[in-house]
């Protein structure tokens, strides 16, 4: 077990220093951050007027208008309505009947499917980036997913709650599994299906040869988290190519 | 009668088109005539026009009812009228029955100006191409320079498929339902098996069973319940009729014993005392046909690669005749040109029929999609 002051590596560095690299930053040399009026610096609140939903300023911040984008588990499509607001082509998957009939009324492209399936169907690169937003945690096949979104896109872009987010490790410390903005649901009825942090995620990357060529880490008012990231972090949103 | 929800009553109309029409068979029809109805009104910037295209065994007669015949309601009444998921306050829709047709429009029952007979096997086979092309002639006769849509189920999804591809520029939106890209071997065959049953009836007479008099009515009959047969789903059957006998039957004998068979040969009567055998000969061999990707060496992407359209699919969970995994054909070849589409699978247990049913999912979709068509 790490100690609660986990270190997250800064994405994008070489693989083999970057375990041993201290400071947490969501910075990328290589990758500047763009300029969107969005995003949000150290300690400053990411716009929240996209339906309370910080993490699409960040994703929507990492794209450009002509580029398209699938969103898996794109529930009632507001990121896509903000995407395609903004000039992108999108495209969603989503699995339940009701929120794809959202969809359908947000005048949103919409794939009613099982996502776990649903990609197979697409060509390779068919989609300069594919979007996984809060919903990682509640896919099975973690590998398959991760595998088939690089493959379909040239780009992935995934956020989760972290589950190290230290409001997260105080609720199980005190004998109760975490329920926040960011995980809303009693262990009873939670969709998710897998449980794991910021550091967990990024050793599967490095295992699985995926590279993090942006991070923006969340706490639970949406303000954007520089240090101390897997511990002060509760979403975190990952921008992700093929080695 | 409430009208409420009903378009009210309606009248067929007719329109003859002097100008020749040459078919994908080869064969000139030099003139010919389609029978159409149209509810609503076609707005000042007639931008608001919706074509329903019909599948094997419908016509023109979509919504409302005859004032004469008040019984003989529209089929797709369910969906189309004022305040309903096509609501007739917004859309002037226009239903058209398709050439070969048997209800009004030129086909094999019509008489055939060269020799003042009807055409019968003389009439030449018709391709969803050659549908397009005469529903655009009536776009132009109805002053309708591109349609808001074009909607279908079945062999009616296919048309408006083929509307993309033949004329981007006269179709703003296609709902595509309960369709395919193009028919299996098993889709062949069993048209085949109902093609047979028709021709080797004796009444058939080579298709020429007008002039005897007669209509091969045994083998419409067969082919409709084999027909019949592929639109129900298992799960349906079983729940509607299971094992189930009449309460008349007797048994150890070949009568109607079992309720599934006094359905199937309720459905195969009704059927075969109104439609037209040769018809039905010419609708299933439009669905063999129908495969727009033949021409791009089965590259359906690439035959849709023109289109301009925004797409709506939707399939049916128990749909076995034309299942989802090929409407997701029809999707995957439309993200792939990055065409807007949208992907709706209903559940339902009415098989490839649902289409046709009052689901309130369903509808709810068609509704949605269609309340964000710009007029």
């Amino acid at each position: 077990m790490g100690g609660w002051f986990d270190n997250i590596p800064p994405p994008g560095r070489p693989k083999a220093g970057a375990a041993k690299l201290p400071e947490a930053t969501c910075s990328v040399a290589e990758h500047p951050p763009p300029t969107s009026p969005g995003r949000g610096m150290g300690g400053r609140p990411i716009m929240m007027h996209t339906l309370k939903r910080p993490d699409f300023d960040v994703i929507a911040g990492w794209m450009k208008a002509g580029e398209s984008v699938l969103d898996l588990g794109c529930g009632a499509g507001d990121l896509l309505r903000l995407l395609t607001e903004r000039g992108l082509r999108g495209w969603g998957v989503e699995r339940d009947p009701g929120l794809a009939l959202a969809a359908v009324e947000n005048g949103v492209n919409v794939i009613q499917s099982n996502l776990e399936v649903g990609l197979a169907g697409f060509e390779d690169h068919a989609f300069d980036h594919v979007v996984l937003s809060r919903t990682l945690q509640t896919v099975r096949h973690t590998q398959q997913i991760l595998a088939e979104m690089l493959r379909v896109g040239r780009e992935a872009v995934i956020s989760f709650p972290n589950f190290a987010y230290w409001k997260n490790r105080m609720a199980v410390l005190n004998g109760r599994m975490p329920v926040s903005d960011d995980l809303p649901y009693q262990w009873y009825d939670t969709p998710n299906v897998r449980f794991f942090t910021m550091l967990d995620f990024e050793s599967l990357c490095d295992a699985m040869g995926i590279v993090i060529r942006e991070r923006m880490v969340l706490d639970d008012k949406g303000m954007t988290v520089d240090e101390e990231a897997n511990f002060l972090g509760s979403l975190a949103v990952y921008r992700l190519a093929s080695a | 009668m409430s009208e409420h929800g009903s378009i009210g009553p309606v009248a067929a109309q007719h329109l003859a088109f002097a100008e020749p029409i040459t078919l994908a068979a080869g064969v000139t029809l030099p003139a010919w005539e389609l029978a159409y109805e149209t509810y609503g009104t076609l707005n000042a910037a007639r931008s608001n026009a919706v074509l329903i295209c019909h599948a094997l065994s419908g016509h023109h007669h979509v919504a409302g009812y005859y004032a004469d015949d008040p019984k003989n309601v529209g089929w797709w009444d369910n969906l189309i009228g004022p305040g309903k998921p096509l609501d007739t306050n917004r859309f002037f829709v226009v239903g058209v029955n398709n050439l070969g047709g048997c209800h009004g429009s030129t086909g094999p029952s019509s008489i055939n100006p060269a020799s003042g007979e009807p055409w019968g096997a003389d009439f030449p086979v018709v391709t969803v191409g050659d549908w397009v092309r005469a529903q655009a002639k009536l776009a132009d006769a109805l002053g309708i320079a591109a349609w808001a849509a074009v909607i279908g189920g079945s062999l009616g999804g296919m048309q408006a498929l083929q509307w993309t591809i033949d004329q981007p520029e006269r179709i703003r939106h296609a709902l595509v339902i309960a369709a395919a890209p193009r028919l299996t071997a098993e889709n062949i065959a069993f048209n085949d098996v109902a093609r047979q049953a028709i021709i080797t009836d004796p009444e058939f007479h080579g298709g020429n069973f007008y002039r005897h008099k007669v209509r091969p009515t045994r083998g419409l009959r067969l082919a409709r319940m084999l027909g019949h047969i592929t639109y129900l789903s298992d799960d349906q059957m079983a729940e509607k009729f299971g094992r189930k006998r009449r309460p008349s039957a007797g048994s150890y004998g070949f009568g109607v014993e079992f309720e599934i068979e006094s359905y199937l040969r309720y459905q195969g009567d009704k059927f075969a005392g109104w439609f037209d055998a040769n018809t039905y000969l010419l609708m299933t061999k439009a669905l063999d046909y129908f495969d727009p990707a033949e021409s791009c060496d089965g590259n359906l992407a690439a035959a849709l690669a023109g289109a301009h359209a925004k797409f709506l699919v939707v399939a049916f969970t128990t749909d076995w005749r034309f299942s989802p995994a090929r409407s997701r054909e029809i999707v995957n070849a439309l993200v792939k040109n990055k065409h807007d589409v949208s992907y709706i699978e209903i559940t339902s247990p009415h098989g490839h029929d649902a289409f046709l049913m009052d689901d309130h999912y369903y509808h709810a979709v068609l509704a949605a999609y269609l309340r964000n068509i710009e007029t």
